[in-house]
């Protein structure tokens, strides 16, 4: 459902994408590694229109992706996303920032998505801090708010771009089952990760990014257990064995 | 001290009639200029490249030319392009259109201390640009500019007191013609300082009530 055709992005003299060509079927779960700044955020941030490209072509179920066209806040309802830093609207409660979209972009009447909403929220374990502000809730709750603000919008699939980095190693668990039973129930995903356990278990392919190209590709167990690059095995035998 | 406790009581009828315009003069100019500073500041970060140049362009413009220039502009000019406006309306849009430039900079100063990850989070529950703005950027950027909006309030409360330039009979102007005419300087001028210290204090505590409201998000 997710096709990206030699997509090439560069920023100013830098190119971070140097052709990248994948595919993203109905229900698998795909996760992105790779070093900082080899182009795993971009390439994410390219497929919901965050961030344009300059070459290639980007699909969602057929429909070309341009962050300038009307088409846009379609796809971004289609395809949902979770960032690094959360990014809950700080102002507003949680079941707040939960039915903002339905509200106010899908026109749903309020006390529908108050009561989806809600459900949302006790989905992630958060029933009862419907009316949290963020700042009085953990890294990891924010984190799981923003997982329910994503599934809230009713996507056919979610991107998740590095959820667990900004987080403390003891709240990382917490994230990463929410996303774990996510991808159980078949939800489509999308996932730029430092996490290898949640990558060997859950995702069902991993694409191996450096220097804005696909290095290596295939299942996950095949790709973090027998790498046959030289530069993948390289990768993940420092983060695995970082002393 | 007897003789100005019965001097104010003497002038305090004459000056409350001052009084009333001065804050018919200030709010007038406090709505048109927050009005207008929020279209000059929403265009100049709406991305669209005149948009933004044009109100770089009149923020610039208005910045350069006194108050007391634009009010006599409007008052002594105007008639002669066939707008005929009363003093009472020309002090208002002169004001308002003063220090729309101050409000569009401090607008835009709070819109752009928003967080990046705020807009494309919106972005990314397919929230447009107005959109963006309404819900989650202006929200949060009220916090940010209240602080400088009540000192802009209270320089503005002071500044209606220009109007007395294009005979808007506001406290200043009102205090300085019983002055001209009973030669009681000290007390007239004392008592117009006192006024004007009095609605300048509710603006202050006005302005700290907000910041601690605002703090507790």
């Amino acid at each position: 459902m997710i096709e990206l055709r030699d997509v090439r992005k560069r920023f100013g003299n830098h190119e971070v994408l140097k052709g990248i060509t994948a595919s993203v079927t109905k229900g698998e779960v795909v996760c992105i590694i790779g070093p900082s700044g080899s182009g795993k955020s971009t390439i994410l941030r390219c497929i919901n229109g965050l961030e344009s490209y300059d070459a290639g072509d980007i699909t969602i179920e057929g429909t070309p992706v341009d962050r300038n066209a009307a088409s846009i806040v379609a796809i971004r309802t289609r395809v949902s996303m979770v960032f690094q830093r959360f990014n809950l609207f700080p102002h507003r409660t949680a079941l707040e920032n939960v039915i903002e979209g339905p509200v106010f972009v899908k026109k749903e009447p309020r006390s529908q998505a108050i009561e989806r909403g809600r459900a949302l929220l006790a989905q992630v374990g958060l029933a009862d801090k419907a009316d949290a502000h963020p700042t009085q809730l953990s890294g990891g709750q924010q984190q799981r708010v923003a997982i329910a603000r994503a599934l809230a919008m009713q996507p056919k699939a979610i991107l998740f771009d590095e959820p667990t980095s900004a987080l403390d190693p003891e709240l990382v668990g917490e994230v990463l089952s929410v996303m774990r039973k996510l991808a159980e129930a078949g939800m489509t995903m999308v996932v730029v990760t430092h996490e290898m356990g949640f990558a060997r278990e859950v995702a069902d392919r991993v694409l191996f990014i450096d220097g804005g190209v696909i290095v290596e590709q295939g299942p996950a167990r095949d790709v973090l257990n027998q790498p046959q690059h030289a530069r993948t095995q390289d990768f993940l035998r420092r983060v695995l064995h970082p002393m | 001290m007897e003789n100005f406790a019965r001097d104010a009581v003497e002038f305090l009828p004459i000056l409350m009639h001052g009084v009333a315009l001065t804050i018919v003069v200030t709010l007038g100019s406090l709505a048109l200029s927050t009005l207008l500073g929020l279209v000059w500041a929403l265009m100049r970060v709406s991305g669209i490249a005149p948009l933004s140049w044009t109100s770089a362009a009149i923020i610039n413009l208005i910045r350069g030319i006194p108050i007391i220039v634009l009010l006599f502009y409007l008052y002594f000019v105007m008639p002669d392009l066939g707008v005929t406006l009363s003093a009472l309306q020309a002090a208002i849009i002169g004001l308002g259109i003063a220090y729309s430039a101050y409000q569009a900079e401090n607008f835009r100063a709070g819109i752009e201390a928003i967080d990046k990850g705020q807009i494309e989070a919106a972005q990314a529950i397919g929230m447009g640009w107005g959109l963006t703005m309404r819900r989650v950027v202006l929200p949060q950027a009220v916090r940010i500019v209240l602080p400088p909006y009540g000192n802009v309030m209270i320089m503005m409360l002071k500044d209606s007191s220009q109007a007395s330039t294009i005979t808007v009979a506001e406290l200043a102007l009102q205090g300085k013609l019983i002055a001209s005419s009973t030669f009681k300087n000290t007390s007239v001028f004392t008592l117009v300082a006192l006024m004007y210290l009095t609605m300048s204090i509710p603006l202050i505590l006005l302005v700290r009530h907000f910041e601690k409201r605002a703090g507790h998000r």
